[in-house]
């Protein structure tokens, strides 16, 4: 496994090289949304310059180009996660995925006597959907805890899995902690007991190895913008055998083999769960931001942001902040909240702000989770493939001025 | 010095020595403003004499931008007669900080203004 040279890397990125309020601009809000590299935005350009047309539905040339840089990025995202192409459905992001997600499931929870886990770790994204279906149709929602690590107490959700349900859903990297979840004993259980299993990993493929397979999920989650790619793009990952039985969410055009007045013929998964022109120029670019992933490795990637967050431990080392979740760079994935004693976090993100610091404050998404912590908010770090320890550093030096002179 | 940014003198001195700030008792009104999406609290409290703000004050359990635009607000306010006060907008709440705000902090630099809206409104139920 060779290690990243981020220097390397920023040059890929023209943004970097931005001056924010005077300073260099260090972007440390990874879990926020991910800078995109040339090579991502060369390809969506190249793609409109040179290929544009409808994908699998005119005879002309430009159409089979584009169909055919549309099957072959599909392939790559595939590749990626250890799943065969007809496994992989495109959506907006994996706020689009789960909320399709539970609409097509809502058979097996969203009904009288039917029972959904989940944890307290997770994005609202991975709550909401489910939640406020299972209220107006009937079913119970269980939020499992944590544990003392700050990741899905396994004993917990044993015991709730003995009482039935029919489906765990839960988040394979929480995005306020960076806690990282042992998905594949949590498969295992589930599939024990009967459960079917939903993965968010938002906060999860574009940080480390992640193989569908190994993890045993029957379906995964996550958005193209957090991993280098551009907004509007997602993945819906789920097993052959499951979406072959599954109603599609949308309706419309390119998802039908033929339209009777009496009935329809579906088209095959994944097309039956993409109605209407995809996101070509979006599948395009996130194939190139998995290549450019693959390139760099993602063992390599894993192990630059744990030495990141090993400094990151190391730097803001102080009685005045407090640093919430697991201190062990190995259990976290790029990601940091804290709080310094006496200052407001969004007083913390806007005065790093004007350093030239770019962080994220409030409970990002996760209510709940912030809540538990015992904080109505927090100020979050989280990095990536070209984040630098010098960056790092400036953060640190930005906190204790903050500390000086708010608190 | 620093004159610029969110964090201009003027602002931080208004954090580090608020102005108006306590609960006043007997007040002729009172209400309270919460953020709920980061935990925010500011209370203000009116005294009237005829059709003046006698006296505007405020507690608060806040980040420094709130409990800054608090104290520069009910600075502003205090000594107007109710009408002016009830005229008061987000614009002038923005100049105070000398124009521009991010829309993430937007809320926090509002939060004693919708305060105060309300109290006056409070008053206004009561027939002052």
């Amino acid at each position: 496994m060779s290690e990243l040279d981020p220097q390397k890397i920023r040059g890929d990125f023209p943004i970097l090289e931005r001056n924010i309020n005077g300073k260099p601009l260090a972007f440390l809000d990874n879990a926020a949304t991910s800078q995109k590299p040339k090579q991502v935005l060369e390809a969506i350009q190249d793609f409109y310059f040179k290929h544009n047309s409808n994908v699998l539905r005119s005879d002309n040339a430009l159409s089979f180009e584009a169909s055919e840089l549309y099957f072959s990025s599909r392939h790559k995202i595939a590749s990626f996660l250890g799943a065969e192409d007809e496994e992989v459905v495109f959506t907006k992001g994996a706020t689009d995925s789960l909320n399709a997600l539970s609409v097509a499931l809502a058979d097996r929870y969203a009904k009288k006597g039917g029972r959904l886990i989940t944890s307290i770790l997770e994005h609202h994204s991975n709550l909401l959907p489910w939640r406020t279906r299972a209220r107006k149709n009937g079913g119970e929602i269980v939020v499992v805890r944590a544990d003392r690590g700050w990741r899905i107490d396994v004993e917990k959700l044993e015991e709730e899995l003995e009482r039935g349900s029919e489906l765990v859903t839960i988040t394979h990297v929480s995005n306020v902690l960076g806690t990282i979840n042992d998905v594949k004993d949590i498969s295992r259980r589930a599939h024990r007991h009967g459960a079917l299993v939903v993965l968010d990993s938002a906060q999860g493929v574009p940080h480390m190895p992640v193989d569908v397979r190994d993890m045993d999920v029957d379906f995964l989650a996550f958005s193209g913008h957090k991993m280098l790619g551009p907004t509007g793009i997602g993945v819906l990952f789920a097993k052959k055998q499951l979406l072959s039985s599954m109603e599609p969410w949308q309706l419309g055009g390119g998802m039908v083999k033929s339209v009777e007045p009496e009935g329809e013929l579906l088209e095959d998964p994944p097309y039956r769960f993409e109605a209407g022109t995809p996101h070509v120029a979006g599948v395009v670019g996130l194939g190139a931001a998995v290549e450019y992933l693959e390139r760099l490795g993602m063992g390599s990637v894993r192990k630059h942001e744990e030495d990141l967050v090993r400094h990151a431990f190391d730097v803001l080392r102080d009685d005045d902040i407090e640093i919430y979740g697991p201190r062990d760079p190995d259990e976290v994935c790029g990601i940091i909240s804290f709080n310094v004693k006496g200052v407001h976090p969004h007083d913390v993100s806007s005065f790093l702000d004007q350093d030239g610091v770019m962080i994220r404050a409030g409970y990002h998404c996760a209510q709940p989770l912030v809540n538990s912590l015992g904080a109505s908010a927090v100020a979050r770090a989280s990095f990536y493939i070209y984040n630098t320890l010098e960056e790092i550093d400036r953060l640190a030096a930005s906190v204790r001025r903050a500390k000086g002179i708010l608190s | 010095m620093n004159s610029r940014g969110l964090y201009r003198d003027k602002v931080l001195e208004h954090f580090r020595k608020p102005r108006n700030y306590g609960a006043i008792e007997g007040a002729d009104a009172t209400s309270k403003g919460e953020n709920r999406s980061c935990g925010d609290e500011v209370t203000i409290y009116l005294k009237v004499s005829g059709d003046k703000l006698t006296a505007v004050q405020f507690t608060s359990r806040s980040c420094a931008i709130c409990r800054a635009s608090a104290s520069m607000l009910t600075e502003l306010a205090k000594g107007k007669k109710v009408s002016e006060a009830a005229a008061l907008d987000r614009t002038d709440v923005l100049n105070l900080f000398g124009g521009t705000i991010d829309p993430v902090r937007e809320g926090c630099a509002l939060l004693p203004l919708g305060a105060l809206k309300s109290a006056l409104s409070e008053l206004a139920k009561h027939g002052r």
